[in-house]
């Protein structure tokens, strides 16, 4: 394999998985091991390699989500070692590799876990909350019709590189399954920041901050007491300075827009 | 006006009552510390008791004094409600193995417990001084002359002199402030950041003195029974000289 360590010895693992038949049953570890691991799989090969050898025993192979594999679609999400995407700074599950364990190791592996995320099987969990938050306000309206020119709307270098920075959020919940409340506050600041320091997001502004925490109420997220998990264990590196100006636009939309009721 | 209540009780305006909340409280913390630290100075209690007694009539500082029992109320209320909250949120199940203490500070996570702790000390601490120099019929207490005053006051300082003899009772408020400080470690900077306070010119600034502020405040409030303990200068008057188990079992006697 191109690139792979050709020193590199292939472990062998002990998986204690959480395992859940569907939303309403009960749940439970289940330990499996795993053998010939290389460390320059991804986490997620190392649980096709488990899958693989689970239907050639005629068992039902473990559900967990994951999509691009790339560290961009923020679907993967699992709760390794006591860990939101494991014990990597900065990572996906997709871009934690096996070289971070070592040959005889016993990994935790549980799902997220908040009242808003209800569990579909095993490892994937729904996170249509997220969505849903998202529906409330998290867009702009534009007119459509003809490509706009690039550079149309002059932005500040500064401003932009902020925006930005709020943009890298995948939406992936490790803030929540990190959070001690299970609070979405992180997600939801990104996204709101993201909008009000863009001329774009303007137009919608105070009303997208009051539905999109509205919403994020009615979804049973809990609230945010500031200890920081969230940012510690955010993958794309999203700042808590984002739940302040989460807090500023939430204050000052509610004391100045027109939504009286 | 549904507007308002509505943002009170959103997820965002509860933390802003917290913070709001919680900094008023920090205000009263100093105060409450400065005349405390009255009681070490060597002079029988006089400029202790002549402080207490300004507290006690000064018609501004009884005004604050209700402002004061609200803000606690509120922040009381709403920590236990949001603390309920939050765990619903969680969900019933927990995570089997779970290493917060990799991506948090520990009284960050403990803000509930602390402030539990710390409620427990409030209602005995002012069970013991606040209830019982308000009211006579719970203690009440002995009048002394004081300096600069043309009428006797209430002998509190006499109250503590004796409460401060008590071994468990000076660990106890030893121990509260340990609680307290930690309180403040995440509390002070936490309710900057609710009130968007937080940019990269400033933040460092409030994270220091909060840090400080806990460390200062809980070690000089925890110093005063302590010293008080060790030094056999701190006396209370003999008319007053209860000890606290006595004053709760007891019927007082109060000089008049």
């Amino acid at each position: 394999m191109a690139g792979s360590n050709p020193n590199a010895k292939p472990m062998n693992l002990t998986l204690k998985v959480w395992r859940q038949k569907n939303r309403v049953s009960e749940g439970g570890i289940v330990d499996y091991k795993v053998k010939d691991i290389s460390p320059d799989m991804s986490f997620l090969e190392m649980l096709d390699v488990l899958n693989e050898d689970l239907l050639r025993q005629g068992q039902e192979p473990v559900a967990f989500d994951h999509d691009c594999r790339e560290g961009i679609c923020g679907s993967c999400n699992l709760f390794i070692n006591g860990r939101a995407h494991g014990p990597e700074q900065g990572t996906t599950t997709c871009q934690l590799h096996m070289r971070k364990f070592s040959d005889g190791d016993t990994i935790t592996i549980e799902p997220w876990r908040a009242a808003a995320f209800p569990i579909n099987k095993d490892l994937s969990v729904d996170r249509s909350a997220f969505d849903r938050i998202i529906q409330a306000g998290g867009y702009v309206s534009i007119n459509t019709g003809g490509t706009p020119d690039a550079n149309e709307i002059p932005i500040p270098k500064d401003i932009a590189d902020r925006a930005f920075e709020a943009a890298t959020c995948i939406g992936c919940g490790a803030c929540v399954a990190a959070c001690k409340n299970a609070s979405a506050m992180l997600f939801v600041s990104a996204k709101v920041s993201q909008l009000a320091l863009l001329p774009q997001g303007h137009v919608e502004r105070k009303t997208r901050v009051e539905n999109m925490v509205a919403q994020m109420d009615l979804e049973g997220f809990g609230a945010c007491t500031n200890i920081g998990s969230c940012a510690a264990e955010c993958p794309v590196g999203i700042s808590l300075e984002n739940i302040a100006i989460l807090n500023q636009e939430f204050l000052s939309a509610k004391a100045t827009s027109n939504n009286l009721a | 006006m549904s507007w308002i209540s509505k943002t009170l009780t959103s997820s965002i305006g509860r933390k802003i009552v917290m913070a709001t909340t919680g900094l008023f409280l920090c205000s009263f913390l100093v105060v409450h510390l400065l005349i405390n630290l009255q009681l070490l100075r060597h002079d029988g209690g006089a400029s202790f008791n002549f402080w207490a007694e300004f507290m006690g009539t000064n018609p501004v500082i009884r005004f604050m004094e209700i402002v004061l029992m609200l803000g606690f109320a509120v922040h009381i209320y709403q920590g236990l409600a949001l603390a309920y909250h939050n765990k619903k949120a969680r969900g019933a199940q927990g995570y089997v193995v779970n290493h917060s203490e990799q991506n948090s500070q520990w009284s960050s996570r403990n803000m509930a417990l602390l402030g539990t702790l710390l409620l427990i000390f409030l209602i005995i601490h002012l069970m013991n001084f606040w209830v019982r120099s308000r009211f006579d019929a719970f203690g009440g207490l002995a009048m002394v002359k004081v300096p600069n005053m043309d009428h006797p006051v209430g002998d509190l300082y006499s109250v503590a002199a004796a409460s401060f003899k008590i071994p468990w009772y000076v660990a106890l408020y030893a121990v509260a402030q340990i609680a307290l400080g930690y309180h403040l470690w995440h509390g002070f900077r936490s309710g900057f950041q609710t009130l968007g306070l937080k940019h990269p010119k400033y933040t460092p600034a409030v994270y220091y003195t909060g840090y400080a502020f806990s460390v200062v405040i809980s070690v000089l409030f925890a110093l005063v029974p302590i010293v008080m303990f060790f030094d056999d200068q701190y006396q209370p008057r003999p008319a007053t000289g209860q000890t606290v188990e006595q004053s709760l079992t007891e019927e007082p006697a109060v000089l008049r």
